[in-house]
């Protein structure tokens, strides 16, 4: 047995295999199949201040090697994420980051400051959502907008502070060293690249949105190439996502920079896909005589 | 709610109709969880999202489910390329399936099943003591499982819209005059929107209980993504509700279509 556990922000996690925010819900969907406690950790379905019923369906499309997705943060608010999901998970020994998300800056200020007291190890802040019309994403596509956003919760919470970062920028390392500058303690990329499918018999897009979130092995080089470039960027810790569905995936991300991943899209192509991962992670250690993963990380020899 | 996720024996496979397949799945541990109603999620290879596909009939003493689908792309038409001792990967059973009541002597359900909507209806004709089934599909090419419906002694009505076997039209007119007889306890009904809608509606209008089957472009399967919602009216508000988890099967008096 090695020991597969990775510190990011200062948070332990017993492996580093996390379910994506928006994937995995609050775990309990996925609980009839293996004990949570086998995943790094899980980062909960994004949460908003009050309940939000999501976008009018169709909601999903599939793509070559992926999938589009217009939810558009349907969730039960983080009354309910607190009181119901959070205690049931944290009795169950997860790490649970919350992924919060609103329209306003007050709104991520106060989720903030109510999870503050709570058993939650680490906040994702969701700057990046590209299916809701206020907040989301218009806060993460401008270095402007992403540090007011990090600066304001930082000021409410003590808890760890992971920034998603999305994709959908020209320059997605300025926004990096932008939130980093006003405390975030680590960040998390990419969220999902925007994307579209129309049906040619009804000429209408499949997605009721118009447009989503493009997810899945598909943008699994993007990914990896923006973690990168982040990752070489700034000192804080990142955790790389976009794409991973297999354990080669994975340590490939890790040597990109990245101390941790997640992985979302290839839980629905197999809900047990992140404890193959961990077990192809472990698996490879042990092949290469690594003792600790933090010898993986970065460990690119770039031309 | 329970729930497997493994790889599952094709032990029969049918040709049904134009493009229309029947699989017989050997996998006991479904077989013993399996309502009607509910469905299965199945990994195509090579394919990102699965494919659900309702239940159409359960046996537990041999162990095994049968699916049957259409080729609607390329995804189903994959599926339809699986040949008999191959496996199938499949999360299974799925959703809440369709209520099997206690019914009064005397009376008798009516299922209602439109083109692909009517596999699910066979399991759960079979739920009941009596039952009755009035099924619609486009054309003659269409119609499928009618013997299977006869032969387990429900009483099957066939409608077409063409009229190329059947009665013509929709099965609205059938359903009316089956309620109208007053011996009716409730109806269950899988199939086009349109087809729900007369369903709920005459339902209502007869004083009788109603289920419906819905349908909604689905990501995970298991209620995680929230992918796949439909509008449901209940505790007297309107909420985005899961096909997959919340459903896929609703009192009619709930859906809004």
């Amino acid at each position: 047995m090695k020991d597969l556990s990775v510190k990011v922000a200062g948070v332990t996690f017993p492996n580093p295999v996390i379910a994506a925010s928006g994937t995995y819900g609050f775990g309990e969907d996925y609980a009839p199949l293996y004990p949570l406690n086998k995943l790094g950790g899980i980062s909960c379905k994004g949460t908003t201040m009050n309940e939000k019923p999501g976008n009018i369906p169709p909601r999903i499309a599939e793509t070559t090697a992926g999938m589009l997705n217009a939810v558009g943060l349907q969730n039960p608010g983080v009354e309910v994420f607190v009181n119901k999901y959070l205690p049931e998970l944290k009795k169950q020994g997860n790490v649970i980051i919350a992924n919060v998300a609103g329209a306003t800056l007050e709104d991520y200020r106060n989720i903030a400051e109510r999870l503050d007291s709570t058993d939650v190890d680490m906040i994702e802040l969701n700057i990046s959502c590209p299916n809701v019309k206020q907040g989301g994403a218009t806060w993460g596509t401008s270095c402007e907008g992403a540090s007011t956003v990090t600066k304001a919760v930082r000021a409410a919470t003590k808890k760890p502070i992971m920034v998603k970062l999305t994709p959908n920028v020209t320059n997605v390392v300025e926004i990096a060293k932008a939130v980093e500058a006003e405390g975030a303690d680590c960040l998390s990329l990419i969220n999902t690249l925007l994307g579209m499918r129309i049906d040619i018999r009804t000429k209408r897009p499949i997605l009721h949105n118009n447009v989503g979130g493009f997810s899945g092995p598909a943008i699994f080089p993007v990914a990896v190439r923006m973690v990168w470039q982040v990752a070489n960027a700034v000192d804080i810790d990142v955790v790389g996502m976009g794409g991973i569905s297999t354990a080669e995936d994975a340590i490939e991300m890790m040597m990109a920079g990245a101390k941790a991943v997640q992985m979302g899209t290839a839980i629905f192509t197999d809900p047990y896909s992140p404890l193959k991962v961990i077990d192809g992670i472990e698996k490879y250690m042990i092949e290469n005589n690594i003792e600790n993963l933090s010898e993986i990380t970065g460990s690119v020899k770039p031309w | 709610m329970s729930y497997k996720c493994d790889c599952y024996k094709l032990i029969e496979k049918k040709a049904i109709s134009a493009g229309m397949f029947s699989f017989t799945i050997y996998c006991p541990e479904v077989a013993n969880l399996a309502k009607c109603g509910q469905f299965v999620h199945i990994l195509v290879p090579g394919f990102t999202l699965r494919r659900p596909i309702s239940i159409c009939e359960v046996n537990r003493d041999k162990g095994t489910i049968r699916i049957v689908f259409e080729i609607r792309g390329s995804g189903t038409d994959k599926l339809a390329s699986i040949n008999v001792g191959d496996d199938i990967d499949m999360i299974a059973p799925l959703g809440n399936g369709f209520s099997v009541l206690d019914i009064a002597d005397g009376k008798r359900i009516i299922v209602i099943g439109g083109g692909i909507g009517v596999p699910p209806m066979l399991e759960t004709a079979k739920s009941y003591k009596k039952a009755t089934a009035l099924l619609g599909f486009r054309s003659y090419d269409k119609v499928i499982l009618t013997k299977d419906f006869e032969d387990n002694g429900i009483e099957t009505i066939v409608c077409t819209d063409d009229g190329s076997v059947g009665i013509s039209g929709t099965i609205s007119a059938p359903l009316k005059a089956e309620l109208e007889k007053g011996d009716v306890a409730a109806v269950f009904a899988c199939g086009p929107k349109p087809m729900l809608a007369s369903v709920i509606s005459l339902a209502k209008e007869y004083g009788v209980y109603s289920e419906v089957s819905l349908e909604e472009r689905m990501g995970c399967g298991v209620g995680a993504c929230v992918g796949c919602v439909c509008k449901i009216m209940r505790d007297g508000e309107e909420k985005m509700l899961r096909v997959c988890k919340d459903g896929p099967v609703f009192k009619g008096e709930e859906v809004i279509l």
